[in-house]
């Protein structure tokens, strides 16, 4: 896991938690740190292409034996230009045992936010549906969009996992 | 030197009850699930067993038919049988008597009678063998 | 006193007595009743006597010792001759040995078996001692031999009541199934598969449990066995009730009961005797009342779950060698073993780069090496395979009970019980197998009469069959019952808005049955089809990564054939090139490959085409298309053409070239990604890339529709 940075106003007493920081297009999202279980690089040449899915799912990959999907997030939430240079990102997540790659645009920082920097998430807008947001946190100037990630990834939307029967 | 005493019963359970009661009273068990494996082990001895405590049913070969076959391998034509079953019939026990079968103990086995019995026809555990 | 405590070997004899339990079942189902065989006689005597004899050893087992020295006379008096062998006999001992089974778990659990059914069941076992010495039939409280516990008034019955023998429960109640003990994430998954079978009234998820009340004409045994596919059948209660709030559900529940009491006690002769205790409890005592109802209410579920504990236990080695290892200990070899052959691969990728003449001594090695792997891999994956008898030799019970109960006339056979399968396997095979089982004794075999009348025998006959085939196993559940009713499924597809058309081949009929849903709540059992849950097996069996096929012809019967991988872990694999991509064919569906002309490929109807070789003509599957693939070679002549063989159907894949054969390690896509179409799974080749391996049956069925979307055509 990262070296904690620097306090940027989070006090030991708000009980509060790390979010892993990273950014998709214009925006910065946080995730709970506990659901990452590490971060690489991309290297499309590792990807195992699977037909006939949807574009945001670029494939498999091979993680020390484990076959792992990889989700362009950028691509599913439509965020610009998507490029895979050195800084694309990779971040690996292990969500109750399941194990699951998203690609970002970079990885920042991991920042402990306490209660008092975390607002309501807004209504309305935003790239991503607010029932995935568990809210706003500020840090300094920055505002970070709080993702549940586990939540997100397990959607339907995602198309990542069998649909419950019907 | 201790007697060694063959156990044969299909039971498992009564194997090993009637292993730990034997042993506990100090003497060497052998035990075998039935009576084929039990004249098997017997001829397989270097030095003959004392005594013989076996069932009276038994899969593959039977009470009675292995103290048949004991009686046919000439050192074991005496040794004592002694037979714990919950059989009860004349016919049975006309059999065994005929074949020299010192003992006939009626299961569910008291320990202590069996290790009275086991005592009188090998003597006490640690005393040499009649 | 000798100071040896017994107790230290209850353990040993509990384990002992419920072999031996299991072995007196499976004697008794293969005895002929007309002509005995003495030696199966014989074993089962000993069976009881062993029992028996352990039982009055350690004195507090009383109950079963008197149980089962009552059934020893008999079974003694039987193999000398002294009596008949009768088939109702029959009947009585495989009772009796579920009591003494009961017995037995109720002293392992340190409790005192149920009274009643031991009463019971001596009195039943002592009626027929009492036949023997020509007495007559003596009802009632005849002074019972043996030391007789508790003062039950028992309004002796005589007859063992079939467990069917249900309380006048109102049919009209819905049916309330109670499920203990169940995640979230299953009572959500089990509400569906019971809005699949009925209306659901109601529902109500407290205390970890879920209860729901449904509307349904399916049987409680019907909606138990969809439940089992996942929960266990001793966390389902199921009986009929009002919907809370609907009517004074406890009232009713209460003068239910009342009456119950009131019928036990007026007409001892038919009334089960499970209502002894009820009857003796007189005072109608809430508790007493309820616990008769229940006890009433359970024994409709009461069956399934007898034949569940039912389940034959393979017949003990009573001096065998072995050694009891952990599932995790052997798995875990069973990986390590898998990364040795990826390592092995690797180091052989590397190896045929180097100079044959320069390292002939390490390319030697590489040899050695690969044919240890292999002989490693073999051996370890066998640890791991058992018998099908493990699975097959639960059902004649199973087919006797029902059979029984459904009135009709049912004989099992069963074939390649040696045949083996991986553990995981065998468990997951179970419940599948059980419903298939099910649904033909239920849907597929006619009673007698129809039978008669359809100038069949009367006696239906069901299969069960396990062979090896290729790297799989196939099992089968064959009846000549009367067959899947092709009419009545479309029509049920079109009410359901199934999309169907009337020129679908059989085949795609029947697979209708699979449809989520389809087997709905109007299914009445003259349909002659196929009953609750189809999609539930499917499902279960294709997360197995195998697949299951129906197939009929009406009147004549009905098959259901699975097949399954035979080992999951590793693969003879033929990699092939399509683009720049990858793809893995399983060896064993490999039957040869070649270079196409162009006088070899015939166009057909719409965009398909097809091959001719030797005299037949084989549908054409271009890779590329299936799998979208850019920059494939879309031109057949400078592509090979791999034939394949899927069962019975036989295919030519079209590549680009073939790369290699090789062992491969397969890796299950379902972990941590979903099912893909046309990929059965995944391994990881030796530069450690990940390539697919293709799911050659869902290949064989592909040339029928068009290319996109490939869920439509793969599934």
């Amino acid at each position: 896991m990262a070296a904690k940075p620097q306090a940027q106003g989070a006090r030991v007493e708000d009980m509060g938690r790390e979010f892993l920081v990273f950014t998709l297009g214009e925006e910065e999202y946080g995730i709970d740190i506990l659901k990452v279980q590490e971060i690489r690089g991309y290297d499309a040449a590792t990807v195992t292409r699977i037909a006939n899915v949807p574009p945001f799912i670029k494939g498999v990959t091979n993680l020390r034996g484990i076959i792992v999907p990889i989700v362009d997030l950028r691509i599913k939430f439509n965020l610009g230009k998507v490029e895979y240079n050195e800084q694309t990102v990779v971040i690996i997540l292990n969500l109750d045992r399941r194990v699951v790659g998203i690609v970002v645009d970079g990885v920042s920082d991991v920042l402990m936010l306490g209660a008092s920097q975390v607002r309501p998430a807004p209504e309305f807008g935003a790239t991503l549906s607010t029932e995935y947001l568990t809210g706003l946190g500020t840090v300094d100037e920055r505002m970070l969009i709080l993702v549940d990630i586990e939540k997100l990834m397990t959607s339907d939307e995602m198309a990542l996992m069998e649909k419950a029967a019907v | 030197m201790t007697a060694t005493i063959l156990v044969a019963d299909d039971s498992a359970t009564m194997r090993m009850i009637v292993q730990a009661t034997l042993t506990g009273a100090g003497w060497k068990v052998l035990a075998a699930g039935n009576g084929k494996d039990a004249l098997t082990l017997a001829m397989e001895q270097a030095e003959p067993v004392d005594l013989v405590v076996s069932d009276w049913n038994m899969p593959v070969m039977g009470g009675l038919d292995l103290i048949r076959g004991l009686r046919q391998v000439e050192r074991y034509e005496e040794v004592p049988v002694l037979v714990l079953t919950t059989e009860d019939d004349v016919e049975s026990k006309t059999a065994a008597r005929d074949l020299g079968v010192c003992g006939w103990l009626q299961k569910p086995v008291d320990p202590d009678l069996l290790i009275e019995m086991a005592s009188e026809l090998v003597g006490q555990p640690g005393e040499p063998s009649h | 006193m000798s100071g040896l405590d017994l107790s230290q070997f209850y353990e040993t004899f509990f384990d002992e007595a419920d072999e031996l339990l299991a072995q007196m079942e499976q004697l008794l189902l293969e005895l002929d009743a007309g002509q005995p065989d003495i030696e199966q006689l014989n074993a089962i005597f000993r069976a009881a006597h062993s029992i028996k004899g352990g039982a009055a050893t350690f004195g507090c087992f009383t109950l079963l010792a008197e149980t089962t020295h009552l059934l020893e006379n008999l079974l003694d008096a039987i193999r000398r001759g002294e009596m008949a062998l009768r088939t109702d006999m029959i009947d009585i001992f495989l009772e009796t040995k579920d009591v003494l089974k009961s017995q037995l778990d109720a002293y392992r659990a340190s409790e005192e078996p149920d009274a009643a059914a031991y009463e019971r069941i001596c009195e039943v076992l002592r009626q027929l001692a009492l036949e023997q010495n020509g007495g007559q039939a003596a009802v009632a409280a005849a002074a019972p031999v043996a030391p007789s516990p508790a003062p039950v008034q028992a309004p002796a019955a005589t007859a063992p009541a079939p467990a069917a023998a249900a309380a006048p429960m109102d049919a009209n109640l819905p049916l309330r199934v109670r499920i203990s003990r169940v995640s979230a994430k299953d009572a959500q998954s089990l509400l569906e598969e019971m809005g699949n079978l009925g209306q659901v009234l109601a529902s109500d998820q407290l205390g970890g449990g879920l209860t729901v009340w449904l509307e349904s004409t399916c049987s409680a045994d019907d909606i138990e066995a969809v439940c089992c596919f996942i929960v266990d059948s001793d966390q389902i209660s199921i009986g009929r009730e009002a919907v809370p709030g609907e009517a004074h559900a406890v009232d009713d529940f209460a003068q239910a009961a009342a009456e119950f009491v009131a019928q036990a006690q007026a007409a001892p002769m038919s009334a089960p005797v499970a209502e002894a205790p009820v009857a003796a409890a007189a005072p109608a005592h809430e508790p007493a009342a309820l616990a008769a109802a229940q006890s009433a209410t359970t024994a409709e579920g009461g069956a399934p779950r007898a034949q569940r504990a039912a389940g034959g236990a393979p017949a003990a080695d009573k001096e065998s060698t072995s050694i009891r290892v952990g599932v995790e200990k052997v798995d875990q070899i069973i990986n390590l073993v898998g990364e040795l052959v990826i390592t092995q691969a690797m180091l052989a990728q590397t190896a045929s780069t180097l100079d044959p003449v320069l390292h002939d001594r390490l390319l030697n090695g590489m040899e050695q090496l690969e044919r240890n792997a292999r002989d490693l891999q073999e051996a370890v994956m066998s640890v791991r395979m058992m018998p099908m008898d493990y699975v097959f030799s639960r059902f004649p019970r199973l087919v006797r009970d029902l059979a029984g109960k459904m009135g009709k006339q049912i004989e099992l056979q069963t074939y390649g019980r040696a045949t083996e399968l991986d553990k995981s396997l065998i468990e997951r095979i179970i419940d599948p197998l059980t419903h298939l089982v099910r649904n033909s004794l239920d849907h597929g075999i006619e009673t007698p009469e129809k039978r008669v009348a359809a100038g069949k025998d009367p006696v239906g006959q069901l299969v069960l069959s396990a062979q090896h085939s290729g790297g799989n196993i196939v099992i089968e559940v064959s009846d000549d019952g009367g067959g899947l009713n092709r009419e009545r499924i479309l029509k049920k597809a079109m009410q359901q808005g199934i999309a169907v058309s009337e020129n679908s081949s059989d085949d795609e009929v029947w697979q209708l049955i699979f449809a989520p849903g389809f087997s709905t709540a109007e299914q009445i059992t003259d349909i002659s089809g196929r009953g609750v849950g189809m999609d539930v097996v499917r499902r279960n069996i294709q997360n197995m990564g195998g697949h299951v096929q129906l197939s009929s012809v009406p009147g004549n019967g009905t098959t259901t054939r699975i097949v399954l991988p035979l080992t999951l872990a590793i693969l003879d694999g033929m990699s092939v090139r399509v683009g720049a991509e990858t793809f893995i064919l399983p060896l064993n569906h490999v039957t040869e490959s070649l270079q196409p002309t162009n006088d070899q490929i015939y166009s057909v109807a719409g965009n398909e085409r097809v091959m001719h070789v030797r005299g037949e003509y084989l549908p054409l599957v271009e890779m590329h298309r299936v799998f979208s693939v850019s920059g494939a070679q879309d031109d057949p002549t400078q592509a090979i053409a791999v034939i394949m063989q899927a069962e019975d159907k036989r295919f030519a894949l079209l590549v680009d070239h073939l790369v290699g054969q090789h062992q491969v390690v397969v890796k299950n896509l379902e972990s941590n990604y979903r099912k893909v179409p046309g990929v059965s799974a995944a391994t990881i080749l030796g530069d450690g890339s990940v390539a697919l391996i293709i799911d050659v049956f869902a290949m064989a069925r592909a040339n029928r529709e068009k290319w996109t979307p490939a869920e439509a055509v793969l599934n």
